[in-house]
């Protein structure tokens, strides 16, 4: 679906690391359905660049590993959107580049990956727990829920040589997620986890340099999926409650 | 009373002064609040996040320092980022106690203040020599973006470490719009609301924009709240609709919850949902239309916070509440103690009796079959 649906309103999404990859292609999806977002990334320059290529989307500047970055972040989420419906967890850090093996791994580069994988997505849940919870409460009635997204991957549940700190973090993250959504969901919001599968973008052909890129799903085929998972996740809700 | 000077929202030591209906006072660790309200009830939170209202900055035309505190805005709406009503104060932060901070250099219409990132100019001076309408230059966001990074949070000297915006935040907080915490409710955790959803307690939210408590200069202050914008959710009035019907008690989680559902409730056609500007000033003469009680913190005579309560009780209880709260040596401001006073007497307009709740839920039952 590639223009607003009149009978649907428009959803408050917000997006970590949205410069690029599939965080980049959820937020030029959701704007096209007509979705309000907001999403974050580090770099300044090319936060102002996607800001400007993708109409009614808000840019924020921002680390989620960085812990004194994130209330600032969720004060601009809520600020510059009202109200918050979907928070999808995408920024990652792969650890080591080139990956290295566990025994070759610096500390730093561990910490880093779980600094941005774990801890990033834990503190900007609570930071923006309010916002989701709020959101929540006013749909409960139309069974709306809020939804949010850690994007995991393969190598959290497989232990492949080689992607020790980010496997790690990945399956510290889904984890996390299970927990969150057993703790949340009396509260009407549902945390879930997507795999989106290998795809083209700059964190893949960091992590190997010499795929083929034609043999990788496109970021934007991923994002639709994503997006349709989580009307699903949304709908589901609604249809339990009109079966009450 | 002894004013709390740490920044910790629940201190484990925290105490709930609890007054009933018929005046009784009884002393309770706060974290037996779900205990102390009854299956039934509706609990009432303000869910506003707070602004770091604190932007340091220069007067351009003098070069002289200045501390602009944010302090009213016209709207809760995304975006509405560009016009704020502000406190200045001129060089110096937190530590010195307002009442001792100096003026700021004479502010005209047309002046620019650089703060940060941020540059503003005063659209006008409201009637005093600290409060002006600012006008941020920018696109909404660059605002948001230097708000976030430039501003602190409104602190004063009784707590002198600088606060962070996690201090300040409660454990709800969802839309930036409160320009000191609502800090009654930071009582709440999650745990909390889990326990009130055990005991059959209700739990809702609205969003009001809590102003500053305090300028230091005594004009200024007889001048507060400044009006405050809210926002009600048509979830939140039904909740409490639904809680009036079967008999349970509206209790506002704060002051500023009171100052919302009450001004909303004195409009014509009574509490409904939607925005609103408050504009009321709750006291002794304040007839109550839905708030049956009130957590709140402790607040010393002499503050509208304190006169508020004035709405709940008669004076010959207030000032026996003071009393006890001066001889328990509980503690007062933000990160302080609390206390839960339901309102004297019968409550209006709803259900009085067993026999009329019961009818009242016959009803209930009816509507929801």
């Amino acid at each position: 679906m590639t223009h607003s649906d009149a009978s649907r309103p428009p959803l408050r999404v917000a997006v970590t690391g949205g410069t690029s990859g599939l965080g980049r292609a959820l937020v030029e999806a959701f704007t096209a359905r007509g979705d309000a977002v907001a999403f974050v990334a580090r770099d300044a320059t090319r936060v102002r660049a996607v800001a400007a290529a993708v109409r009614g989307s808000h840019g924020i500047v921002g680390d989620v590993a960085n812990k004194d970055d994130v209330h600032a972040i969720a004060l601009q989420v809520g600020g510059a959107l009202g109200g918050l419906d979907v928070l999808v967890h995408n920024a990652s850090s792969l650890g080591p580049v080139p990956l290295a093996l566990l025994a070759d791994t610096e500390c730093e580069d561990f910490e880093r990956a779980l600094a941005t994988n774990v801890l990033g997505p834990f503190r900007l849940t609570k930071a923006l727990l309010g916002l989701l919870a709020s959101s929540a409460r006013e749909s409960r009635e139309r069974g709306g829920r809020a939804v949010v997204v850690h994007v995991t991957s393969d190598a959290a549940v497989t232990p492949y040589a080689g992607w020790g700190a980010y496997g790690t973090s990945k399956a510290a993250l889904a984890h996390m997620g299970r927990i969150w959504h057993e703790e949340l969901a009396g509260h009407g919001i549902a945390v879930i986890d997507v795999d989106p599968g290998d795809m083209d973008t700059p964190m893949h052909a960091a992590a190997i340099p010499d795929t083929d890129p034609a043999t990788l799903k496109r970021p934007r085929d991923a994002a639709r999926e994503l997006i349709a998972r989580i009307d699903r996740e949304r709908a589901a809700a609604a249809n339990a409650g009109e079966a009450r | 009373m002894k004013a709390a000077t740490s920044a910790v929202q629940r201190p484990r030591d925290a105490r709930l002064l609890v007054v009933d209906a018929a005046g009784r006072i009884a002393h309770r660790p706060r974290s037996a609040l779900a205990d102390a309200l009854a299956p039934g009830d509706i609990v009432v939170a303000n869910d506003a996040a707070t602004w770091p209202a604190s932007l340091a900055g220069t007067h351009v035309a003098t070069g002289a320092a200045v501390e602009v505190r944010l302090a009213s805005r016209r709207s809760l709406d995304a975006g509405d980022v560009r016009t704020f009503a502000a406190v200045v104060f001129g060089a110096g932060d937190h530590r010195t106690p307002t009442e001792r901070r100096p003026l700021p250099p004479a502010l005209a219409v047309g002046d620019a203040l650089e703060l940060g990132p941020l540059t503003a100019h005063v659209a006008a001076v409201l009637g005093h020599a600290r409060l002006v309408e600012l006008r941020f230059a920018g696109d909404a966001d660059a605002i948001l973006a230097g708000i976030a990074r430039h501003g602190r949070p409104v602190q004063y000297a009784h707590v002198a470490a600088p606060l962070a915006l996690w201090d300040v935040w409660t454990r709800i907080a969802a839309l930036p719009a409160a320009f000191e915490p609502p800090s009654a409710g930071f009582v709440l955790d999650w745990r909390l609301l889990d326990r009130f959803a055990a005991r059959a307690i209700a739990f809702a939210t609205l969003t009001h924009a809590a102003g500053l408590s305090s300028t230091g200069d005594a004009a200024l202050d007889a001048r507060l709240p400044l009006d405050e914008p809210y926002r009600i959710p048509a979830a939140t009035v039904a909740a409490i609709a639904a809680a009036r019907r079967r008999g349970g008690r509206v209790i506002a989680l704060g002051t500023t919850v009171a100052r919302a559902l009450e001004h909303a409730a004195s409009r014509p056609g009574g509490l409904a949902a939607g925005s609103g500007v408050a504009d009321n000033r709750i006291g002794a003469t304040t007839r109550l239309r839905v708030v049956d009680a009130i957590v709140s913190g402790t607040h010393e005579p002499g503050t509208s916070h304190h006169a508020l309560l004035a709405a709940f009780v008669a004076p010959p209880t207030l000032a026996r509440i003071d009393a006890a709260l001066e001889a328990g040596g509980y503690r007062t401001h933000e990160f302080g103690d609390s206390v839960l006073i339901e309102r004297a007497g019968e409550r209006a307009g709803r259900c009085t009796s067993a026999a009329h709740c019961r009818a009242a839920r016959a009803v209930d039952t009816a509507l929801a079959a």
